[in-house]
C-alpha cells in the first residue's frame, strides 16, 4: 500500500472514530459526577435527526450541528430532571431515554428519508491542506473532528487541573461529603448531564452530516452503546477515551474493508465485529479490577436525594 | 420555585397501585398535545388509538397476539430487574430462541410428529437460555457489565439471524426472498380459537404468569430474587448467593424470551423469516415497569402495549398518522410510570420564592 492510501485509511478511521470519541467524552463527565446515562444512543439519534433536518431546512451544516447539540441538551433534561429530581432509577430511566429517542427520531425524520443529505464539507486551509501526504489528514477534516479533539484535551484539563473539576469528582465520588461542603450536588449533576447530551447531539450530527450525509432510522446502530462501554473500557479517564474510540473506529473501517475486499466471510459476520470487540475489551477490562474500582465514581447511578 | 423530595417515613400503598393508572393518564394528556400540534382532532385520534381496537373482534384478537411475546419476555424481564440484573438484550435471545427452536423443522422438514412442537418449544426455551448464559457468565465470573454485554449480543443475534435466512437456510423456492421453507403443519403451534390468529402462546402467557407470580411472591427463591435486588448486603447476610441469582434470573429470562421467540416463529409466521426482530424485546422492558415488576400486573401492562401497536395502525389507516406516534406514545409511557413511581417513596413539594437552604 502507497502512503495516499494509507492516509485516506486513517482520514477514514478519523470520521468513524469521531462520533464514539465525542459520546463517549460527554458520557465520562456525566459519569465522573456520579450519573450514569445510558440515554447515549437516544441523545445521539436525536441529535442525528435534528442535525440533518436543520440542515436540510436552512441549507447550513453548521447550523445543523447548532441544533443538534442544542437537541441532545435539550432531550437529556428529560432524564435529569427524573433521575436528580425525582431519584428514579438511573438505569431504567436511561433506557427509556434510549426508547423515546429511538422512536421519536423515527417519527420527526419520516419525511427525510431517501432525501440527499448537505455534507459538512472538509476544512481548506490554503497551503496548509496543500502539504503532500499528511496535509489533508491534519489540516483538511472537517470541523466536528477537530472540535473532538478539542473537547477531549479540555474535559482532561477541567476534570484533573481544574476546581470546578475536582468538585464536580468529588460529587461523584461522595455527593454527601460535597453537600455538607456546600457544593451543589444536584446542579452540578444537571449540568453533567446536559454537557453529555450536548457532546452526545453533536456526536449524531457527524453520523448525519459528515459521516453517512443522510438520514437512515436508527443509524446509531448501538454506537451509544458501544461509547458507554468506552467508558468502562477508558476506566473513566479522557486520555484512554481517545485510544478506545479510535481502536473502535479501526475495527469498524477494517470491517468495511474486509467487505470491500470480498473476503469471504459472510457480510453480516464482519458487521458483528465492533460489538463482539465491545464484549471482548470490556471482559478483559473487568478482569483487571484494581485499575477499574480505583477510577470508577464512587457513586456511580447511586441516586442522591440532598436533606434539608 | 423548587422542587424537593421528602422521604415517606412507610411506601405509599395507595401510589405503589396508582402509579400505573397515573403514568397512562399523563400518557393521554401527552397523546391530546401531540395530536393537536400534529393537527388531528386528538379526541378522534385517541379513540381510534386506544377504543376502537376494542369494538371488533378480530382486533381484540389482534392485540391479544402481539401481547403475547410481550408479556412473555416481560414476566422473564421482571424476575431478572427485581433481582438487580440488569437483562437489556431480550430482543437477542428471542432471536436464538426463535433459531434453535426451527432447527427441526428446517432440517427436517418431512418429520411429522406430535412429538415435534414440544420440542421446538423446549429447543427454543434452551436457546434462549443458553444466549442469556453469555452475560450472566461473564458477568458472575469477571464482573463485566451485564447491560452493556447483553445489549451487544442483541446486534450479534441479528446478523446472525439475518445471514441464516438470507444465506444457508434460505428456501430455494421462496423467489429469492429471505426466510425458511413454510413449517409443515406438525410444526405449527395450533390456533387457540377455531381459524383464527392467537395461537397457544397466549396459554403459555398465561401460564407462565401464574407460575412466576406464585414462585415471587409464595417461595424461598422469591424472597431471595427480592432480597437480593433489594439490598444485596442483607442477602450475603443470609446466605444467598448474588453470582448464582444471576445466573439463575437471566437463565429464567433468556427461556422465556426463547419461548417467546420459538411461540411467534412457529404460531404466527409459521416459518423463520427476517422480520422476526420488531423491537419485541425492548417494548417488554416497558411492559415489565408498567405491570410494576409483578407478573399479574404485567398480563395487564402486555395487552396496553398490545393495544397501543393496533390502535397505531388503525390511527395510520384511517388518519394517515404515522406509526411511529406508537413508539413515542411507549416510551412517554416509561418516562411517566418512572417519574410517578416516585411517589411512592417520596411526598414531591414545591416551594415558591426564595427558599432557604438548610445546608448551604
Amino acid at each position: 500500500m502507497d502512503l495516499v492510501v494509507i492516509v485516506s485509511v486513517i482520514i477514514s478511521v478519523c470520521a468513524a472514530s469521531t462520533p464514539l470519541l465525542l459520546a463517549a467524552t460527554g458520557e465520562l463527565v456525566v459519569e465522573r459526577s456520579g450519573v450514569l446515562n445510558l440515554g447515549v444512543e437516544g441523545m445521539m439519534i436525536i441529535g442525528a435527526v435534528t442535525g440533518f433536518a436543520m440542515a436540510q431546512v436552512t441549507g447550513n451544516p453548521y447550523l445543523g450541528a447548532l441544533a443538534a447539540i442544542a437537541a441532545g441538551a435539550f432531550f437529556s433534561l428529560l432524564f435529569a430532571f427524573l433521575t436528580l429530581s425525582l431519584a428514579t432509577n438511573q438505569v431504567a430511566t436511561g433506557l427509556a431515554l434510549t426508547i423515546l429517542g429511538l422512536g421519536l427520531s423515527g417519527m420527526i425524520g419520516e419525511g427525510f428519508v431517501g432525501q440527499p443529505g448537505i455534507k459538512m464539507e472538509a476544512v481548506n486551509i490554503p497551503f496548509l491542506t496543500d502539504i503532500p501526504v499528511v496535509g489533508k489528514l491534519l489540516f483538511g477534516q472537517d470541523v466536528i473532528f477537530y472540535s473532538s479533539l478539542i473537547l477531549v484535551a479540555a474535559v482532561s484539563w477541567f476534570l484533573f487541573r481544574t476546581r470546578a473539576g475536582l468538585m464536580l469528582r468529588s460529587v461523584g465520588d461522595n455527593p454527601q461529603s460535597a453537600h455538607a461542603l456546600g457544593i451543589p450536588v444536584i446542579r452540578t449533576r444537571y449540568l453533567a448531564v446536559l454537557f453529555g447530551g450536548a457532546c452526545s447531539g453533536l456526536a449524531g450530527a457527524h453520523l448525519s452530516l459528515v459521516y453517512v450525509p443522510q438520514w437512515v432510522e436508527g443509524m446509531t446502530a448501538g454506537r451509544g452503546w458501544i461509547a458507554l462501554a468506552l467508558v468502562v473500557f477508558a476506566s473513566w479517564r479522557p486520555a484512554r477515551v481517545l485510544v478506545g474510540a479510535y481502536l473502535f473506529g479501526a475495527v469498524t473501517i477494517a470491517q468495511f474493508h474486509a467487505q470491500a475486499l470480498g473476503i469471504p466471510i459472510p457480510a453480516q459476520f464482519l458487521t458483528s465485529l465492533p460489538y463482539l470487540a465491545t464484549i471482548f475489551v470490556l471482559v478483559l477490562i473487568a478482569r483487571n479490577r484494581r485499575m477499574t474500582l480505583i477510577n470508577t465514581p464512587a457513586s456511580l447511578s447511586q441516586p442522591f436525594v440532598p436533606d434539608r | 420555585m423548587t422542587l424537593f423530595l421528602e422521604k415517606r417515613a412507610n411506601y405509599s400503598r395507595l401510589f405503589s397501585a396508582l402509579s400505573p393508572f397515573l403514568a397512562l393518564g399523563l400518557t393521554l394528556v401527552f397523546g391530546t398535545i401531540m395530536f393537536t400540534v400534529l393537527g388531528q382532532n386528538p379526541a378522534e385520534a385517541l379513540y381510534i388509538y386506544f377504543v376502537l381496537p376494542l369494538t371488533d373482534a378480530y382486533l381484540i384478537e389482534q392485540i391479544v397476539l402481539k401481547a403475547t411475546p410481550l408479556i412473555l419476555i416481560a414476566i422473564g424481564l421482571s424476575v431478572c430487574f427485581r433481582s438487580g440484573n440488569w437483562n437489556i438484550g431480550a430482543e437477542g435471545q428471542y432471536l436464538i430462541g426463535g433459531m434453535i427452536g426451527s432447527l427441526i423443522p428446517v432440517y427436517f422438514n418431512d418429520f411429522q410428529s406430535p412429538i415435534v412442537l414440544p420440542l421446538m418449544m423446549v429447543m427454543g426455551m434452551l436457546g434462549g437460555a443458553m444466549y442469556a448464559a453469555v452475560p450472566a457468565i461473564l458477568k458472575s465470573r469477571f464482573g463485566t457489565n451485564e447491560i452493556l454485554t447483553s445489549l451487544m449480543l442483541v446486534y450479534v443475534a441479528q446478523q446472525f439471524v439475518d445471514w441464516l435466512v438470507r444465506t444457508p437456510w434460505r428456501d430455494p423456492q421462496g423467489m429469492g426472498f429471505p426466510g425458511t421453507k413454510r413449517f409443515n403443519e406438525s410444526a405449527v403451534l395450533p390456533d387457540l380459537l377455531t381459524n383464527g390468529e392467537a395461537h397457544w402462546g397466549t396459554v403459555f402467557a398465561v401460564v407462565a404468569a401464574i407460575g412466576t407470580w406464585f414462585m415471587l411472591s409464595k417461595t424461598m427463591k422469591g424472597f431471595e430474587v427480592t432480597v437480593l435486588g433489594e439490598c444485596p448486603r442483607a442477602g450475603r447476610f443470609a446466605g444467598f448467593d448474588a453470582k448464582k441469582m444471576t445466573i439463575f434470573a437471566f437463565l429464567f429470562s433468556g427461556a422465556l424470551a426463547g419461548l417467546a421467540g420459538i411461540a411467534e416463529v412457529s404460531g404466527s409466521v409459521e416459518k423463520l423469516d427476517d422480520n422476526l426482530s420488531l423491537g419485541y424485546g425492548f417494548t417488554a422492558i416497558i411492559v415489565a415497569f408498567l405491570g410494576r415488576l409483578n407478573p399479574l400486573g404485567i398480563l395487564a401492562a402486555g395487552l396496553i402495549l398490545a393495544l397501543s401497536y393496533i390502535g397505531g395502525e388503525e390511527a395510520q389507516i384511517v388518519l394517515q398518522i404515522s406509526n411511529r406516534a406508537t413508539n413515542v406514545f411507549q416510551g412517554l409511557l416509561l418516562f411517566f410510570v418512572l417519574a410517578t413511581d416516585t411517589l411512592i417513596h417520596y411526598r414531591i413539594r414545591l416551594e415558591f420564592g426564595s427558599s432557604v437552604k438548610g445546608a448551604s
